[in-house]
């Protein structure tokens, strides 16, 4: 598995992928020349976390290392930071309830996963810009 | 992966009876339960170099399926290939017999002796009897000398905590380039951590050489999904845990296809139960375990792993009593502000240096270490051990895991 940087700054781990990762602290403002397109960054995006190349609806598929990350939750607009504010797991609700006891499986959180089968509906679109 | 040559080539190790390979020369002093831990690190402190002591918390009377991981792990560490000789210590009372594990341990053909604590009258009496078999087992430890062996009789077990999202981008895929030189030079190469494999299930099922494997890891997996559920965590929920949110991963998803690239591109050979003993010249395998790193680790190591791999974007200090644990990390920072406790850089990625060429460089670091060169765990004397206990009441719901 290997990526592409772009501009030094970022990586996309897969040609398919619509978000990329920050690989130093950028700044908003920051512009980035992706295949041609230029996009600017609406916020600072700290190292190791990913903005949008692509605008996203709710319900959007989000792609890096050329497979599904989860679900967009609103409305991205490309180069705005995706993050879990904004993307949810396909796999069940990320909670942020418990703020603590990280790294294991045991962490306890409230019972119920919801599911977001229905996310899937558009991947074909979101791949197709891709 | 086919156009890589095989890259065999040879460490300098401890060929034990049974013929397996160890890269270390430990006296194992091993607590049967919790009530023999304090005692077992009290015999290992005190008697000196080369023993070492592997204190855990696991009760005199466990259920029956709890029991029977605890045996795996307790004879396993044991029989792993860097202990020349090992002594259990026992309060006298568990359901677990000291003297079955010490038999079990014998058939390798190591020494192995055994210590009942009320037999020998308390702590003091105790604690002088387990120095004294300690420090003869370590004497005869001491006449084994290294002599060569090939890379293809080492066991590497792969492992990751503290993940960010630079360890799927760099220090994991890094990790899966060395663990293919391992499989192709014909040695055994492994991950764990089974609920990391949750949103990249697809990926390891395509790799699997079999039906039989495919459905073993896709059960095993689901196994862990369903016992969350039982113990009122879903754990899709509290992952990725908030330290791995603060380092960019935003779900499961994303950690896990970072996770598993810890195992490189080989075909995925077979599905080991937790603790139980891995294949020599095995392959790229799975171990079924909890994502708990330093119970996943423990149990690798049980099953007989040697070296272990350990990648770490936040910053992990771990070690193990009884392997050598080698710290890679992918983020630059951490490398700099922990730098005592890394062992590999592999944020060189970051820079734009080739996965290859870090994955080289760790390949070589294998088998220094593998010779002797001690890690930056080592030199710290980290050496966490902890075995996983089973929940009787879920156990009961699921049955029995194997």
């Amino acid at each position: 598995m290997k990526g592409e940087t772009i501009d030094d700054a970022a990586i996309r781990m897969a040609a398919a992928d619509n978000v990329v990762t920050a690989l130093e602290d950028l700044p908003a403002g920051r512009e980035f020349d992706v295949d041609g397109e230029m996009v600017t960054l609406a916020e600072p995006v700290e190292f190791g976390h990913k903005f949008a190349l692509t605008s996203f609806e709710p319900g959007d598929t989000v792609w890096k290392y050329g497979e599904v990350i989860g679900t967009a939750t609103e409305a991205i607009a490309a180069g705005e930071w995706v993050h879990t504010h904004n993307v949810v797991s396909t796999r069940g609700q990320p909670s942020t309830e418990s703020g603590e006891s990280a790294e294991t499986d045991e962490s306890t959180e409230s019972g119920e996963s919801a599911e977001t089968d229905e996310s899937a509906e558009s991947d074909d679109a979101k791949r197709g810009d891709a | 992966m086919s156009e890589r040559a095989a890259d065999p080539r040879e460490f300098e190790g401890y060929r034990r009876a049974d013929g397996r390979v160890g890269v270390r020369n430990y006296v194992a002093v091993v607590p049967v339960s919790v009530t023999a831990s304090a005692i077992a690190k009290a015999v290992a402190d005190d008697a000196g170099t080369g023993v070492r002591a592997l204190p855990h918390q696991m009760p005199l009377s466990p259920s029956d399926a709890a029991r029977t991981q605890i045996e795996s792990v307790l004879e396993g560490v044991g029989a792993n290939p860097n202990v020349a000789a090992a002594l259990y210590v026992a309060l006298g009372t568990e359901d677990i017999a000291a003297a079955d594990l010490a038999d079990a341990v014998a058939e390798t053909g190591k020494p192995v002796e055994t210590l009942a604590i009320r037999e020998a009258g308390g702590t003091e009496a105790a604690v002088g009897q387990g120095v004294d078999l300690a420090e003869k087992l370590a004497e005869t430890a001491r006449e084994t000398r290294r002599e060569t062996a090939d890379t293809s009789e080492l066991i590497v077990a792969m492992e990751c905590g503290g993940s960010d999202a630079t360890s799927g981008i760099a220090a994991n895929p890094v990790v899966g380039d060395a663990c293919d030189r391992i499989v192709e030079a014909g040695g055994t190469g492994l991950i764990s951590e089974t609920p990391e494999f949750i949103g990249a299930e697809h990926i390891m099922a395509e790799r699997c050489v079999d039906d039989d494997v495919r459905e073993k890891l896709l059960s095993r997996i689901e196994r862990r999904e369903q016992m969350a559920d039982l113990m009122g965590v879903d754990f899709r929920g509290a992952q990725p845990s908030p330290g791995n949110q603060e380092g960019g991963l935003t779900t499961i998803e994303e950690k896990s296809l970072g996770a598993i690239a810890k195992g490189g591109t080989t075909p995925l050979r077979d599905v080991i139960t937790y603790g139980n003993r891995l294949p020599v010249g095995g392959g790229f395998v799975v171990m079924d375990s909890p994502g708990y790193d330093v119970e996943s680790v423990s149990g690798k190591v049980a099953g007989g792993a040697q070296i272990v791999v350990f990648t770490t974007g936040r910053g992990s200090t771990t070690g193990n009593p009884i392997a050598p644990v080698i710290k890679v990390t992918g983020n630059p920072k951490t490398f700099q502000r922990m730098h005592e406790n890394m062992d590999v850089d592999a944020s060189r990625v970051l820079d734009g240096e080739s996965v290859r060429v870090v994955g080289e460089t760790l390949y070589d670091r294998i088998h220094d270490v593998a010779s002797g060169t001690l890690t930056a765990a080592e030199r710290h004397g980290m050496a966490e051990f902890a075995i996983n206990d089973l929940p009787a009441n879920e156990v009961a719901t699921l049955g029995d895991p194997t």
